[in-house]
C-alpha cells in the first residue's frame, strides 16, 4: 500500500461530479418505484405547466392589468402628483446607493439585487405601459432612474467612504418622516393629497414600513418591561402583550377603526389611514417584543455581569451588550414578522383603505371589463399575488444573508 | 478603625454572611487584603469561593457584615457600587467576552463609556494591553474566532483597561485545555509581580507556591485557614486543609 507523505499539504480532493444522465439515474431512476414516482411527477407537472403556460398566453384580462397599473400601485392618487412618491422611491434608492458604497458586504448585495430588479422591470414596462400623459415619468424611465441612482449612489458612498457614516444612518433615521411629508405634502409646492387617495402597493409597503418601524422602539421596549423589576411596569406589559396576542389583527382594525371614534373626543376626524396604521404598530409590537424577549433570554448571564462588573450601569449594558446581541439573534424571526405584516396588511380593506388586495378588487370590478368573458380577477389577483410573493421572497432572501454574514462574529 | 483610608488594606471583609434563600452560602467571612498582595482561594467545590470574591464587587449581595474596598464602603448606594466596580476588574471562568464586538472594542468599551476617554486614546492603551498579554496580531477578529487561552488573555486585558487597582479571578483556567494553561498563567504571574493586588480563585497549585503572599482555604462557607503557601503546604494546621490538599496534590 502506498504511504502518502502527510507532513506536505496536499490539493484538496475533487469531489466526483456525475454527468446529467448519471445523476438523473442516481437521484430519480434508482429502483422501480422511483421509476414509477418520477413518472407520475412528471405527467402531473406536465399538466400543470402546459395548463397553466396556456392560459397566461390566451388570457384575454391581461389589459385591464397592464391599463391599471397605476391603479395597483398607486390607487387614486393624483396623476398629476405621481412625481412624489416617484421622489420619495428615488431618495430610499440613493440612500441605498450611498449606504451600500460606505458599508459594502450585505447593503451592497441588496443594492445590486434591487438595481439589476429595476433593470429588469424597466423593459417590460417600456414594451407595455401606455403612459399617462401627466405622469412626470413613465414607469420604464422610473425604474431606469432607479437604477441609476443605485450605481451613482454606490460610486459616491464609495468615494466619500468613513466620512458619510453618521450623515447616512442619521439620514435613515429621517428618511421615514420624510417620505411620509413628500407623499402627504404641506400646502405651497407640495399640495396636500388627502389620505383616503392613496392606495394599491405603495399603501401596502406604506403600512408595512409604518408598522415595523414604528413597532420597533415600542416592541422593544414592552420586552425590556417585561423583564422589569418593577412590578408595575412588568405587569403592565405583560397584561397588553397578552391582551395583544390573544386577538385577531381584524379585531384590532376593527377596535382602531370603529370603536375608538366612540372612546375619543373628535376620534371621528382622525385620519381612517393613521387609525389602522396605529392598530397595526399595536398589534405588530406586542409580537415583536415576544420576539425580543425570546433573544434578550438566550444570552448568557455572563455577559451582564462581565459588562456590569466592568462598571457599565444598568442602561449601558442593555445598550450595548444585551439588546444588540438579542437583536441580531431574533433578525430572521424579525424579519418573518415583518413579512407577515405585509401580508397581513391586506386586511385593512375591511376598514376601508384600498391597499394592493383593495385596488386589485376595484380594478376587477371597473365596468369595462364587465364584457371580457371570464371576468379579469384571474389575471389581476395573479399579479398582485407575483408582487406579493416576490416582496416576501427578497425579504427572506435578505435575512438570510444576513444571518449568515452575522454569523461570523459568533462562538 | 474609623479612617480605612490611613490603613494600606485595600480590602476589608468584616464578618460577611450570605445566604441564598435558606441555605447559608457565607459564613462570617473576614479576610484583610493588603495593597500589593497575592491571594489564593481554594477549596472544594461549592464551598463559596466563586460567591465570596463575587460579594467584592457587588455581583452577589451580602445581608450582613462589611466589606471596604479602596476606602469605599460597599452599601446599596448604587453610586459606592459603581466606584468599587471602577477600582476592581474581574476575569471569569468562562471568559465571557462580548461576541459582538471585535477584541479591540471589547477592551475599548468601558474605557469609552465609563472613563469618558477618547476612542483614539482607548484604542493605543489597548493595543498596548494586547502586546502585554501577547496577542496583539489578533484585534481585530471576534472572540469566536480565537482559542479558549486567547480568548482569557484578552478577558484580562479587557478588565486591565480600566485601569483597576484590584483583579479578582474566578479559575481563570478551569475551562481551558491543558496546553492553554500556561499561557494565561504567565499573563497572571506577570500581572502579580507588577505589584497588582490580587485575589484569584483557583487549583493552580504552582502558580500559587510561585505568586502567592497568602493562602486561604475555604469550605462550607467558611474560611477554615489562612497562611503563606509555605506554611499552607508544608504544615497545614487544620485536617480539613490537609485532606484536601491531599486530595489535589
Ligand atoms: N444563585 C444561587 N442560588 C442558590 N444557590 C446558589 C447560587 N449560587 C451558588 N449557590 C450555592 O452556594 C454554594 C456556593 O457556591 P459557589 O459557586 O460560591 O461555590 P464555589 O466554591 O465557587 O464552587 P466551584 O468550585 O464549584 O465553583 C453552593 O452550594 C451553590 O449551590
Ligand atoms: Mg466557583
Amino acid at each position: 500500500m502506498a504511504t502518502t507523505d502527510v507532513s506536505q499539504p496536499r490539493a484538496r480532493p475533487v469531489r466526483q461530479s456525475l454527468d446529467v444522465l448519471g445523476w438523473l439515474r442516481e437521484n430519480l431512476f434508482n429502483s422501480w418505484y422511483n421509476v414509477v414516482i418520477t413518472v407520475a411527477l412528471l405527467i402531473l407537472i406536465y399538466q400543470v405547466v402546459s395548463g397553466l403556460a396556456g392560459w397566461l398566453f390566451t388570457a384575454q384580462g391581461w389589459p385591464a392589468v397592464v391599463a391599471n397599473l397605476k391603479v395597483l400601485l398607486a390607487w387614486t392618487y393624483p396623476a398629476d402628483q405621481l412625481w412624489r412618491p416617484q421622489l420619495a422611491l428615488g431618495v430610499v434608492t440613493l440612500l441605498l446607493g450611498l449606504s451600500a458604497g460606505v458599508w459594502r458586504g450585505i447593503v451592497l448585495a441588496l443594492a445590486v439585487g434591487f438595481g439589476v430588479v429595476c433593470l429588469l422591470l424597466a423593459l417590460p414596462t417600456f414594451l407595455l405601459a401606455p403612459v399617462p400623459a401627466q405622469v412626470a415619468l413613465p414607469a420604464w424611465q422610473m425604474f431606469l432612474a432607479a437604477a441609476a441612482l443605485v450605481a451613482v449612489g454606490a460610486f459616491v458612498g464609495n468615494a466619500g467612504g468613513q466620512r458619510l457614516r453618521w450623515p447616512l444612518v442619521i439620514a435613515w433615521v429621517l428618511l421615514y418622516p420624510v417620505v411620509i411629508l413628500i407623499i402627504r405634502g404641506f400646502g405651497g409646492p407640495l399640495p396636500i393629497v388627502d389620505t383616503n387617495l392613496w392606495g394599491g402597493l405603495m399603501l401596502t409597503l406604506l403600512l408595512s414600513v409604518s408598522g415595523i418601524v414604528l413597532s420597533f422602539p415600542l416592541g422593544i421596549l414592552l420586552a425590556l418591561g417585561r423583564r422589569s423589576d418593577l412590578p408595575v411596569i412588568k405587569w403592565f406589559c405583560i397584561a397588553y402583550i397578552e391582551l395583544i396576542r390573544g386577538v385577531p389583527l381584524v379585531t384590532v382594525l376593527f377596535m382602531g377603526s370603529l370603536m375608538l371614534p366612540l372612546f375619543l373626543p373628535g376620534g371621528e376626524s382622525i385620519d381612517q389611514l393613521v387609525r389602522a396604521t396605529v392598530a397595526v404598530t399595536l398589534f405588530s409590537a406586542a409580537y415583536l417584543a415576544e420576539n425580543v424577549r425570546g433573544g434578550l433570554q438566550a444570552i448568557p448571564k455572563g455577559q451582564t455581569e462581565a459588562a456590569r462588573a466592568l462598571g457599565l450601569n444598568v442602561v449601558q449594558t442593555t445598550l450595548l451588550i444585551t439588546l444588540p446581541q438579542a437583536l441580531r439573534a431574533v433578525i430572521p424571526v424579525l424579519v418573518g414578522q415583518f413579512i407577515s405584516l405585509f401580508k397581513d396588511t391586506s386586511l385593512v380593506v375591511i376598514v376601508g383603505l384600498a391597499d394592493l388586495l383593495g385596488a386589485a378588487q376595484g380594478v376587477v370590478g371597473q365596468p369595462e371589463w364587465l364584457g371580457t368573458p371570464g371576468g379579469v380577477w384571474r389575471e389581476t389577483f395573479l399579479f398582485i399575488a407575483v408582487i406579493y410573493w416576490f416582496f416576501s421572497f427578497t425579504m427572506s432572501r435578505t435575512s438570510r444573508r444576513i444571518e449568515q454574514q452575522l454569523n461570523v462574529g459568533k462562538h | 478603625m474609623s479612617d480605612h483610608r490611613s490603613s494600606d488594606d485595600i480590602i476589608i471583609c468584616e464578618a460577611v454572611n450570605k445566604w441564598y434563600g435558606e441555605y447559608h452560602a457565607l459564613r462570617d467571612v473576614s479576610l484583610r487584603v493588603k495593597k500589593g498582595e497575592v491571594i489564593v482561594v481554594f477549596g472544594p467545590s461549592g464551598s463559596g469561593k466563586s460567591t465570596f470574591i463575587r460579594t467584592i464587587n457587588r455581583l452577589e449581595e451580602h445581608q450582613e457584615g462589611r466589606i471596604i474596598v479602596d476606602g469605599i464602603e460597599m452599601s446599596n448606594d448604587i453610586r459606592n457600587i459603581d466606584a468599587i466596580r471602577r477600582e476592581t476588574g474581574m476575569v471569569f471562568q468562562q471568559f465571557n467576552l462580548f461576541p459582538h464586538l471585535t477584541v479591540i472594542d471589547n477592551i475599548t468599551l468601558a474605557p469609552i463609556w465609563v472613563r469618558k476617554k477618547t476612542r483614539k486614546e482607548s484604542e493605543a492603551r489597548a493595543l498596548e494591553l494586547l502586546e502585554r498579554v501577547g496577542i496583539k496580531e489578533q484585534a481585530r477578529k471576534f472572540p469566536g474566532q480565537l482559542s479558549g487561552g486567547q480568548q482569557q488573555r484578552v478577558a484580562i486585558a479587557r478588565a486591565l483597561a480600566m485601569e483597576p487597582r484590584i483583579m479578582l479571578f474566578d479559575e481563570p483556567t478551569s475551562a481551558l485545555d491543558p496546553e492553554m494553561i500556561k499561557e494565561v498563567l504567565d499573563v497572571m504571574k506577570e500581572l502579580a509581580r507588577s505589584g497588582m493586588t490580587m485575589l484569584c480563585v483557583t487549583h493552580e497549585m504552582g502558580f500559587a507556591r510561585e505568586v502567592a503572599d497568602r493562602m486561604v482555604f475555604m469550605d462550607r462557607g467558611q474560611i477554615v485557614e489562612e497562611g503563606t503557601p509555605e506554611q499552607i503546604f508544608t504544615n497545614p494546621r487544620q485536617e480539613r486543609t490537609k485532606l484536601f490538599l491531599s486530595q489535589i496534590l
